[in-house]
């Protein structure tokens, strides 16, 4: 693997850089500490710049109108988005705007009408519902809600919880159970448009993240056509397991990104505080804080980069980015602790931005399957079929 | 966790002496209990909910009574009890300015 950027790379990234602190960091001064969205004349307004830098809708491959910009760099670029307040949750506040849900590019031509084109103009919102109360990490097995044929319907009952971003959609994934014999290959996932009669949001789930809440969500008869299954019956869980391993190697980033911005004040900070006659930066204990934040992310960034770089040349990368989420989230965690440790009191403030992101960094370790998880991913990897 | 503030309402006087620097959510009502304004004391404020529902309360000559919670989640807590609010009556409630509404992406719920 190549340890250096290329030229375009580092072209890319400092555009990015630039964005951020020229751009969001001056904003994000005058709004509340736990904002997630920029008022809307701003956003309008950012939202033009990054499609004059070429850089809006990331993720949405070169057919459909997106950059062509590899997942290596892409990854570099989610980095940099993050180092920002909101940025764990809401890097850049969404105005690189997104694909939205990748699964809607394997859809039928009629469904990509519906959904995906809406979503990539930015008209429409999706939301990805799979976990339920009994259980995220093991939808084969946790996933109660029920789909049963009714003519050329299905009828959905049950719910989900720890669901994004359901509140403001126009319609979602959602997986439910079709066979309750075959397990893993007893889900299919429909597409739900929000206003179907039976869907309902039920509350806000507050958590440590007061921004980008989680809701709670009921189905009650939900009767959704058959031309709605995404891809094929009962074949739901190879839709939620790909977009489960994908979305690790960007969680990994945003964590990355926090912890790079938290150690980056935190090396701005010490030289400059004095204790006892001296400055911070001359304590051991200090050092050794700086010299651990440093490891952590070196090692978060390289593992993160490999499973970006065997993405991209198309080869297996589940172990590596169950690596990368779990090492870069653990890692954020210990990088911002230490910072707050060393800016005192102010650390613990909502003046400064380490405060949120201890929170929502805390969440890092349980969203998009917990450290034991990924473990669990990574044994299975390394031992075969017998841990399957 | 209910979704809608449901505590008893106090006359704003008695509730703003209650009240310190806390972080938090209110709601203000009229002389029927009707809810009028949602607002919320989050961490830019001075002074948390005793000023903020103060400040509130001058601004809206018909607010007699009011009621709160406090929570550090005010960000998501504003929000659902806005949502809720809508839900219950197909709009929000009538003192919170259009203007500071359309700052903000909401939601719809339909709380049980």
């Amino acid at each position: 693997m190549n340890l250096e950027l290329t030229e375009e790379q580092d072209m890319i990234v400092g555009i990015v850089r630039r964005y951020v602190r020229e751009e969001i960091l001056p904003l994000e001064i005058g709004l509340d500490p736990d904002a997630d969205e920029l008022p809307p004349e701003d956003k309008a307004r950012l939202i033009e710049k990054t499609k004059q830098m070429g850089l809006y809708g990331l993720d949405i491959p070169p057919a459909y109108g997106g950059p062509d910009i590899d997942l290596v760099t892409r990854t570099l670029i989610a980095i940099e988005m993050s180092q920002h307040r909101a940025g764990l949750y809401a890097p850049c506040y969404g105005t690189f705007g997104g694909a939205g849900l990748a699964q809607l590019f394997e859809a039928t031509d009629a469904q990509k009408e519906r959904y995906l084109y809406p979503v990539l103009r930015g008209e429409k919102r999706g939301f990805f519902g799979l976990s339920e109360p009994s259980g995220g990490s093991d939808p084969a097995r946790a996933i109660q809600t029920k789909a049963v044929r009714d003519g050329d319907d299905w009828v959905i009952n049950g719910g989900k919880l720890w669901i994004s971003g359901a509140d403001k959609a126009d319609f979602g994934l959602v997986f439910a159970r079709t066979d309750s014999d075959k397990g893993r290959n007893g889900v299919t996932c429909f597409i739900v448009d929000t206003d179907t009669p039976g869907f309902h949001v039920r509350r806000i789930v507050h958590t440590l993240r007061s921004a980008n809440y989680a809701t709670e969500l009921q189905f009650e008869d939900m009767r959704v056509p058959a031309d709605n299954i995404l891809g094929e019956l009962n074949r739901g869980f190879a839709i939620a397991n790909d977009r489960l391993t994908r979305q690790r190697i960007p969680y990994a980033a945003g964590c990355i990104g926090v912890a790079v911005k938290a150690h980056e004040m935190a090396l701005e900070y010490v030289p400059q505080r004095e204790t006892f006659g001296a400055p911070l930066s001359t304590r051991q204990a200090i050092q050794w804080m700086l010299v651990d934040n440093e490891i952590d992310i070196k090692q978060s960034i390289w593992i993160t980069l490999e499973a970006a770089a065997k993405a991209t040349r198309g080869e297996p990368f589940r172990k590596e980015a169950a690596m990368a989420k779990l090492v870069a989230s653990e890692a954020g965690g210990r990088v911002v602790d230490r910072c707050m440790q060393m800016f005192g009191g102010l650390g613990v403030a909502k003046d400064l931005p380490f405060e949120r992101w201890y929170r929502e960094m805390r969440i890092r370790r349980i969203g998009e399957g917990p450290s034991e998880v990924q473990r669990h991913i990574i044994a299975r990897e390394l031992l075969g079929a017998s841990l399957r | 966790m209910a979704t809608r503030l449901t505590k008893p309402w106090m006359l704003i006087a008695d509730a703003v002496k209650r009240l310190h620097g806390h972080l938090g959510v209110f709601e203000l009502a009229d002389a029927d209990d009707n809810v009028i304004y949602i607002g919320y004391a989050g961490a830019s404020s001075q002074f948390g909910l005793r000023a903020e529902v103060s400040a509130a309360a001058q601004d809206i000559s018909s607010a007699v009574s009011a009621r709160y919670e406090v929570t550090s989640a005010y960000h998501s807590r504003y929000r659902e009890l806005l949502m809720a609010h809508t839900a219950d009556y197909g709009e929000p409630p009538a003192c919170n300015p259009p203007e500071m509404l359309r700052q903000i992406t909401l939601g719809k719920l339909s709380p049980s």
